[in-house]
């Protein structure tokens, strides 16, 4: 039998799409799941932080970069250090760049503007514990929300992350040409990223929004599924 | 005080006098300042009352005592929704940026207050054309202010509406609407809690910012309009944000007596209006309200309309229990008084009294005045206009071909897509959005309900400004169409109504007939107007603005999964037209093609036949409920050719149509691809044999179903009879319409 995970929440002030990745894991995955308050240094004994979208503090400064800060966030880097699984979406994403979980950094998209429509992104990895029920390559249709999703890192990251294959989400098109697909200007494309040991995932698309075909994708759905077996995947 | 300063807050002499006749004695500042801003037009009504009392419930809420912050209505046994629309046009004009986002965040509170949690914005535009560079940088900058404030407080804009017309030019309209979905039997109350309840403030700080906004709403726009910046209020959604989340947790708590939101008039209106509704009074010391900074005076503190902030009063014993909810979300809270059975709103200032007013006489002793109306010169002429003594394509006098009228018209803003505007939205959050913004109507589905919510926006003021009465009832059935496209029944509606200068007989004019035809139509419709908000004043040294009263209708779906799209599903679809009406007229009186490729804006707008759309809805709501219906959108602003159009661009799929020349043989090209009649609906069904079905449904419901041809191919083609019409490549179709906008505005870029 296969052992359910433990899912916590991170609620930060200003995060919005906390509810709606909550509503997925519990009604959706039917795993248990908790809020973690951002001002408490206390996962609940979470086997998965899912760190939501939103706008934390307000995006006041840059967005991120107060929340890293906040005192939940040493006991997710601590986590994350023990190999515990850390998923970052939208802001999440924002965040763990601000916090050095993972490298590179979002700036502001290239036209300037919030940007909310479905894109395509391909599966390039299938090698980690968000993805494992995804086929390689992949094609999945996740909305993405966002007015700084321009990813970006210096040369020498960006060749580091292609060459592990730590490039987990890139933007794609119909046309089969990336770029036509890249709504934001990212480098390489890059629509998500994991870290070295594979445990720590950030991503711009929401898969959270992307879990009910009435709603337009189902496809979100699958990277849960994923983290829901990913305790029995480990042993 | 004296008059000279009564007059520099709005008030007229006569005014003055009775508010020296309720004191007894001559006003103090502050008090003459919350006499000035209550008794505005912004939230007295002082001059829309009596015409507002045409809307029943209006009239008995007034008169019951229940008017609320926005209506409610069931979704169902267990839960309700609420929602309103308001203005934040004068702001607009003068800082877009803010002026749009505190609308959003204003309406919101509107919601919030009452329990409910927000699940949707919507949004109504106006701007003049976009060839002028103000209206660029208007444009640009509202809709950022409204994405700016929506997306951060996590509450998804799912449909709006934006119109182009050099009648906005310098007063552009900015209405803002919400939607929340609240538990019927926890609906929060505005009335203060019992004699003794203790007052609180909670929120953002009190700052020095907007005050006399609603008297600045209150005036026409003018050349000084820009040293106004001041009265334009900030928003912080960070803050309202937190503000929604602690407010529903701390109602939760069940220690919460009454509740209202900081709008217009701030400190003064709710203290006023929370005391009065509850048949009493309130002592309140403003040294005790959490400052921005300190050396405010207490007209500056009664007067501010800084954003974010809510009054509240507390089960006695409990203020501890619902203050310590809004610190754990980092907010101010504060008790600043208690409430009072004198029926007076005590004003201290650290203890010594500054303001000792009637509760009841800044509310309900506001001046009502009956005003006097006339109907416009320009309305006999501009009425005679005959749309037959146009140049027709016939006779080679209309330079253009019908596919390049086509074209023109989805070129035309008003007509293209709107998704430069709506991609800065977030559309989705909440995870609720059945159908995005570019649908008939928004589709929401709601967490924890079998049942759904559908809502859309529409008015056009070009009609209204022809002939008020029957443009406000189209804007009505219009919307109401709009919602049952989706399969959802229309339900009830809220309005914004935005007028020029109402102490002008005209302007009163158009205002009245317009009241009268939404009354009438809603009542007919049984969509019942259960909120909404006036804006007078629109108009600058250059003319009033047209009539635009905007009707925000809701209505509810049983399966949002089975809910329709407009969309052009697959090829070989059969494409049919509903008609309610018998007799289908020209319709290019007041219509987009009339404006767009003759820059005539004459004639009559198109007849209302309100039995007939209700036929309509109904029909269309049992048909896409039976399953029957592949897509659905209604025929408007462009007419047929241009619904057609947009149904293949949707669907990526092209079309062959043919106008069956008996049904239309008065007809003229023009009328027939462009003319804009009412209550007709194209549809498409999966098979043929289902038309012959549908067309005996239909007939038991007195509308008629013409087939019109089958979905297919890369192009829309339209015959009739043996003529070609129309002959577009969708592909470059769909490039002309989603360029139309972002290509116009790229000039701003550079």
């Amino acid at each position: 039998m296969s052992q359910m995970p433990r899912f916590g929440v991170v609620r930060f002030p200003g995060s919005n799409c906390d509810q709606d990745a909550y509503h997925v894991i519990k009604d959706l995955l039917q795993c248990d799941v908790n809020y973690l308050w951002h001002a408490e240094p206390d996962l609940k004994r979470s086997d998965i932080v899912v760190i939501p979208g939103g706008f934390s503090y307000g995006d006041y400064l840059r967005c991120g970069a107060v929340a890293r800060f906040a005192p939940v966030m040493d006991e997710v880097r601590r986590h994350a250090e023990r190999g515990g699984i850390v998923l970052g979406i939208c802001n999440g994403f924002q965040i763990l760049c601000e916090a050095h979980m993972l490298p590179g950094a979002l700036v502001r998209n290239s036209n300037c503007k919030f940007i909310c429509r479905t894109v395509q992104v391909r599966v390039e990895s299938s090698d980690t514990p968000f993805t494992s029920h995804y086929a390689k390559d992949f094609v999945a249709s996740i909305p993405i929300a966002h007015g700084e999703g321009c990813y970006v890192a210096d040369a020498d990251v960006l060749a580091e992350l292609e060459s592990r294959q730590r490039v987990i989400f890139r933007y794609t098109s119909t046309s089969k040409v990336d770029s036509d697909g890249n709504p934001n200007g990212s480098l390489n494309n890059i629509a998500g990223i994991c870290n070295e040991g594979r445990n720590v995932l950030g991503m711009m698309p929401h898969p959270e929004r992307a879990c009910s075909t009435l709603l337009g994708s189902a496809d979100g759905l699958i990277l849960f599924k994923s983290l829901s077996m990913a305790l029995h995947a480990a042993k | 005080m004296n008059l000279q300063a009564a007059l520099e807050m709005g008030l007229n002499e006569a005014e003055y006098e009775k508010v020296v006749g309720i004191l007894n004695r001559t006003p103090t500042l502050t008090e003459l300042g919350m006499f000035g801003v209550m008794w505005s037009e912004h939230c007295g009504y002082k001059y829309s009352r009596p015409v507002l009392s045409l809307f029943k419930n209006y009239k008995e809420a007034q008169e019951s005592g229940a008017l609320e912050n926005a209506g409610v209505i069931p979704l169902d046994d267990e839960l309700g929704i609420v929602f309103k629309m308001e203005s934040h046009n004068h702001p607009s004009a003068v800082e877009p940026f803010q002026g749009a986002a505190t609308g959003v965040g204003g309406i919101l509170r509107d919601i919030f207050t009452m329990g409910a949690r927000p699940v949707a914005n919507l949004n109504s535009l106006r701007f003049g054309p976009l060839s002028d560079v103000r209206n660029r940088y208007l444009l640009e900058h509202a809709v950022a202010g409204i994405a700016h404030y929506g997306n951060c407080v996590g509450v998804p804009t799912v449909a709006g509406e934006v119109v182009f017309n050099p009648c906005y030019n310098g007063n552009p309209l900015v209405n803002a609407m919400a939607v929340g979905v609240v538990e019927r039997k926890h609906v929060a109350s505005a009335a203060a809690g019992p004699a003794g309840s203790p007052v609180i403030y909670v929120g953002s700080a009190t700052g020095k910012d907007g005050i006399h906004g609603a008297t600045f709403a209150s005036v026409e726009l003018g050349p000084d309009s820009e040293s106004k910046r001041p009265n334009v209020q900030m928003g912080d959604p960070f803050t309202e944000k937190l503000l929604i989340e602690a407010t529903l947790e701390a109602l939760a708590t069940g220690y919460i007596s009454g509740i209202q939101d900081m709008g217009a008039a701030g400190l003064t209106c709710s203290t006023c209006e929370m005391a009065a509704k509850a048949g009493l009074g309130m002592d309140v010391d403003i040294r005790k309200v959490p400052l921005r900074e300190q050396d405010m005076t207490p007209y500056e503190i009664m007067l501010s309309e800084s954003q974010e902030r809510m009054l509240c009063t507390a089960i006695p014993g409990h203020e501890a229990d619902v203050i310590s909810v809004f610190h754990k979300w980092g907010l101010h809270a504060a008790v600043i008084g208690k409430v009072t059975d004198d029926g007076l709103v005590r004003i201290r200032d650290l203890g010594q009294v500054v303001a000792e007013v009637p509760a009841r006489s800044l509310t309900d002793e506001c001046p009502t005045y009956y005003l006097e109306a006339s109907q416009p010169a320009y309305i006999d002429e501009i009425q005679a206009f005959d749309t037959n003594a146009l140049p027709s394509s016939e006779a080679l006098e209309c330079p253009l071909t019908p596919t390049q009228c086509l074209e023109r018209l989805l070129d035309s803003p008003n007509i293209a897509s709107k998704r430069w505007i709506t991609e800065q939205y977030d559309s989705m959050v909440q995870t609720q959005t059945v159908h995005l913004p570019g649908a008939d109507a928004a589709v929401l589905q709601i967490r924890g309900a079998q049942r759904g919510i559908a809502m859309k926006v529409d008015g056009n003021g070009r009609y209204c400004y022809l002939d008020p009465f029957t443009g406000a009832q189209i804007a009505v059935i219009e919307a109401a169409r709009n919602v049952a496209c989706t399969g959802a029944r229309p339900a009830a509606v809220t309005d914004n109504l935005n007028f020029a200068n109402p102490e002008k007989p005209t302007g009163f004019w158009q205002f009245r007939r317009a009241v009268e035809g939404i009354a009438q139509a809603t009542e007919v419709l049984g969509t019942p107007v259960v909120s909404g908000n006036v804006s007078f004043y629109n108009e600058t040294p250059n003319g009033p603005i047209y009539p635009t009263p905007t009707i925000g209708m809701v209505g509810i779906i049983d399966d949002p999964s089975r809910s329709c799209g407009a969309a052009f599903a697959e090829e070989g679809d059969t494409i049919v037209l509903l008609q309610a009406y018998d007799h289908v007229e020209h319709g290019l009186g007041g219509s987009e093609y009339l404006s767009v490729i003759h820059e005539i804006e004459a004639g009559r707008p198109p007849q209302v036949d309100l039995q007939a759309e209700r036929r309509l809805q109904e029909f269309l709501v049992q048909a896409i409920g039976k399953g029957m219906l592949a897509s659905c959108h209604d025929v408007s602003d462009g007419g047929i050719a241009v619904t057609l159009a947009e149904c293949c661009m949707l669907g990526g799929v092209g079309a062959l149509v043919l106008m069956n020349p008996s049904s239309w043989e008065e007809h003229t090209t023009a009328s027939l691809l462009f003319g804009e009649a009412q209550g007709r609906v194209v549809v498409t069904l999966k098979s043929e044999e289902a038309f012959e079905q549908l067309k005996e449904m239909a007939a038991e419901q007195q509308i008629t179903a013409h087939w019109l041809g089958t979905v297919g191919g890369e192009f829309l083609r339209i015959a009739s009879g043996t003529n070609d019409l129309i002959s577009a490549d969708i592909t470059a179709m769909a490039q002309i319409w989603q360029d139309a906008i972002p290509r116009r505005m790229a000039a701003v870029a550079h």
